[in-house]
Formats: structure tokens, C-alpha cells, sequence
């Protein structure tokens, strides 16, 4: 008997198949989007029976009213600022070191307001918003204001170590990404941390007040 | 009869499809791979606002997902319009957050426990109401790592 080959398989709907299966993946694609403003909440405490005494010229306190407006108390005056103000403000602020003697702040290169924040450690901004306020206004005072505490730590970053030419927002990105090196990544760490203890974020959020 | 006959000229030949699947299997290959699957159906409304100072989430750490807005559209007949908060597949009230918490770190080795990030998807339209008892309730069940999840863009132009 003759030996028969065997019948090629037709391939011609395979293309048919992988499109169906491309459309599958094409509509059930969620390009993944995490990422965002890492905060951390302070512990719940039973209220403590000694209050905090903090100066009021050390305070850059924001208050967001449910029309989305922002109130700056700083230094004894109370102003409506734009968001778009917002972060320049606080960087004088921040910067502004004011402080005298054992409160005196050599990195700080700002007015030396006596009327304005001591120095890093010293200066502390408040957050406080209504429970109509819309949270895009909330997050972008947020943006704002991480990015006042930013520009800072960057300066102070570039400062401290030329020689790793970049600032501190880089560094962060490179000590949270994976692919970085072991040995690279906890000499960042270091850094990081010291930096971080320089310039402290000292930002509280107030309970949000009920009417 | 020539042996070097002139080769007919019919007209264009066809285009070979034949490597179309290989071109077709290739991006195929590269969705199924970018692919996340969705972790929650949402029946909320969810337009993350816009923030240029973020930072990357980490994969490898454990992450729990709050949603808050106003119910979608096909739903405002069944939840109405005031903005709620989605737990895994289902709306749920401002009590039922510290349930969630412990039933995510439950699922987890214990080693884990303490690197569990709450990250908050919260629609740009909400009210800071519902989120501030959602915060409320964090700090009581001592989930303190959190994260507004947002598109990376200008913050100004929300």
C-alpha cells in the first residue's frame, strides 16, 4: 500500500483565533495606575491631657472651606490665597529661619522673619478641611504642599551629597526601585534618612470640623 | 517552444497574509503580559484626580483598595447620588471599613501585617465627608500607611 502523507492542517483561521483572543486581552486591559501621595495617619489616641504648646509664628495653618477657597493663618495674619500661590508660600515659610539662638537654622536661605517659622524642625503646617470641601482641591493643597517639603529636601540633598548628582526626589525614586542594586540602595537609604531628619515633614491634619 | 518562456504579467500578486497570525499572536502576546486584570468591578463613579509629587506604589507589599464616589450611573436608581464607599465588589457603610482591614490582613503571612497599604481611589468630585470617616476608621484599626491613588499630571488643572 502506498504510504499516504498527512493532510497539512489549515492554518488560515489561526489569525481569527489570536484576533479574538488580542480583543479578549484588549478590553479587559487596566494598564495599572499605582501610584499616588504616600501619607501616613497618625495613631488613634485616647486625647492627651497635656496639650502641645507650639509657637504660633511656627504654624503655616490652612484651612479649605466647602467653596474650595484656602485660608492661610500664618504669623497672626489670616489671607485667601490661589492654589497656584500655595507652594511658594510654604517654601517661605519653611525656609523663612527666624529662629535665635539655640533655635538658630544654618541651612535655612530665607528672610529670617522674626515673625515667621525657627527653623525645619520647628515649623509645622496644619491641614484642616471641611466635609464639603471636594477632594481634588484637598489632594491638590496635598501635591502642594509635598512639593514645598520637596524643594527643600532636594536643595539640602544636593548639598549634602554633590556628588551623587541628583536631588532627593530622584534618590527616592532609585532607592524604590527594584532593579537597583542592593549596596546602591541602602547607602540611599542612608541618605535619605539623614536628609529626612533634616528636614522633617511636619504636617498635621486636623479632625475635620462638623457644622 | 523557448525554454525561457516570458513570465505572464497578470496583474499585482496578492499580498501573503501568512505571517499576519505571527504579527497578530506578537501583540497578543504583549497585552497578556501588560495585563492586570481588574480587581474590582466598580459600581461607583472613579476619575482619580491629577498630582505630580507621587511615588510608585510597591506590587510586592501588600495593597488594599477603598473606592469612594457617587454610584455610576446605572445604579443611581438602586443607591442614589450621595458618594459611598466600595469594599471589593459591594457598597458598604463607614462601620464595615475596620471589618475589611482585618479580613485583608487575615488573608496575609503575618510577617506581612505591618506593610499593608491602604491605597484610597477616590473619585476628584467626592466630598471630603465620607473619606475623613474612612480615615477615622483607619487610624482606629491602626492601618496608618496610606495612599491617594492618582494620575500623574499638574495638580493646578484638577
Amino acid at each position: 500500500m502506498a504510504k499516504r502523507s498527512a493532510p497539512e492542517v489549515n492554518a488560515g483561521s489561526m489569525a481569527d483565533i489570536a484576533f479574538l483572543l488580542l480583543i479578549f486581552f484588549l478590553v479587559t486591559t487596566d494598564i495599572a495606575t499605582d501610584s499616588g501621595l504616600s501619607r501616613k495617619l497618625p495613631p488613634w489616641e485616647p486625647p492627651t491631657d497635656v496639650p502641645v504648646i507650639i509657637k504660633e509664628k511656627n504654624i503655616f495653618a490652612l484651612t479649605l472651606n466647602s467653596k474650595n477657597e484656602i485660608l492661610l493663618t500664618s504669623g497672626g495674619d489670616s489671607e485667601i490665597v490661589p492654589l497656584n500661590e500655595l507652594k511658594d508660600q510654604a517654601v517661605k515659610f519653611l525656609d523663612n529661619g527666624g529662629g535665635k539662638d539655640k533655635d538658630v537654622c544654618k541651612r535655612c536661605k530665607g528672610e529670617k522673619n522674626p515673625e515667621s517659622s525657627d527653623n525645619f524642625q520647628k515649623a509645622v503646617i496644619s491641614l484642616a478641611n471641611d466635609r464639603l470641601t471636594d477632594y481634588k482641591t484637598y489632594i491638590a493643597v496635598q501635591n502642594e504642599i509635598l512639593a514645598a517639603y520637596n524643594v527643600i529636601r532636594n536643595r539640602e540633598f544636593k548639598k549634602d551629597y554633590p556628588s551623587s548628582e541628583m536631588n532627593f526626589v530622584q534618590a527616592t525614586e532609585m532607592y524604590q526601585d527594584p532593579s537597583t542594586e542592593l549596596k546602591v540602595r541602602e547607602s540611599l537609604k542612608e541618605k535619605l534618612e539623614t536628609i529626612k531628619e533634616i528636614v522633617p515633614q511636619k504636617f498635621s491634619e486636623a479632625e475635620t470640623k462638623r457644622n | 517552444m523557448s525554454k525561457f518562456k516570458k513570465k505572464k504579467d497578470g496583474g499585482l500578486p496578492p499580498i501573503s497574509t501568512a505571517s499576519l497570525p505571527d504579527i497578530v499572536f506578537m501583540l497578543l502576546f504583549f497585552f497578556m503580559v501588560a495585563t492586570v486584570i481588574k480587581e474590582d468591578n466598580l459600581i461607583i463613579q472613579n476619575k482619580l484626580p491629577k498630582a505630580n509629587q507621587i511615588e510608585k506604589l510597591d506590587k510586592k507589599k501588600p495593597i488594599s483598595y477603598i473606592y469612594i464616589g457617587k454610584p455610576s450611573a446605572n445604579y443611581i436608581d438602586t443607591y442614589g447620588t450621595e458618594d459611598r464607599i466600595q469594599l471589593n465588589d459591594k457598597l458598604q457603610s463607614v462601620e464595615q471599613v475596620q471589618a475589611f482591614i482585618a479580613a485583608e490582613r487575615a488573608a496575609l503571612a503575618e510577617e506581612l501585617v505591618p506593610t499593608l497599604t491602604v491605597s484610597l481611589k477616590v473619585d476628584k468630585d467626592a466630598k471630603m465627608g465620607v473619606l475623613t470617616d474612612v480615615k477615622q476608621e483607619l487610624r482606629k484599626t491602626n492601618a496608618l500607611k496610606i495612599n491617594y491613588t492618582t494620575k500623574k499630571g499638574d495638580a493646578l488643572d484638577n
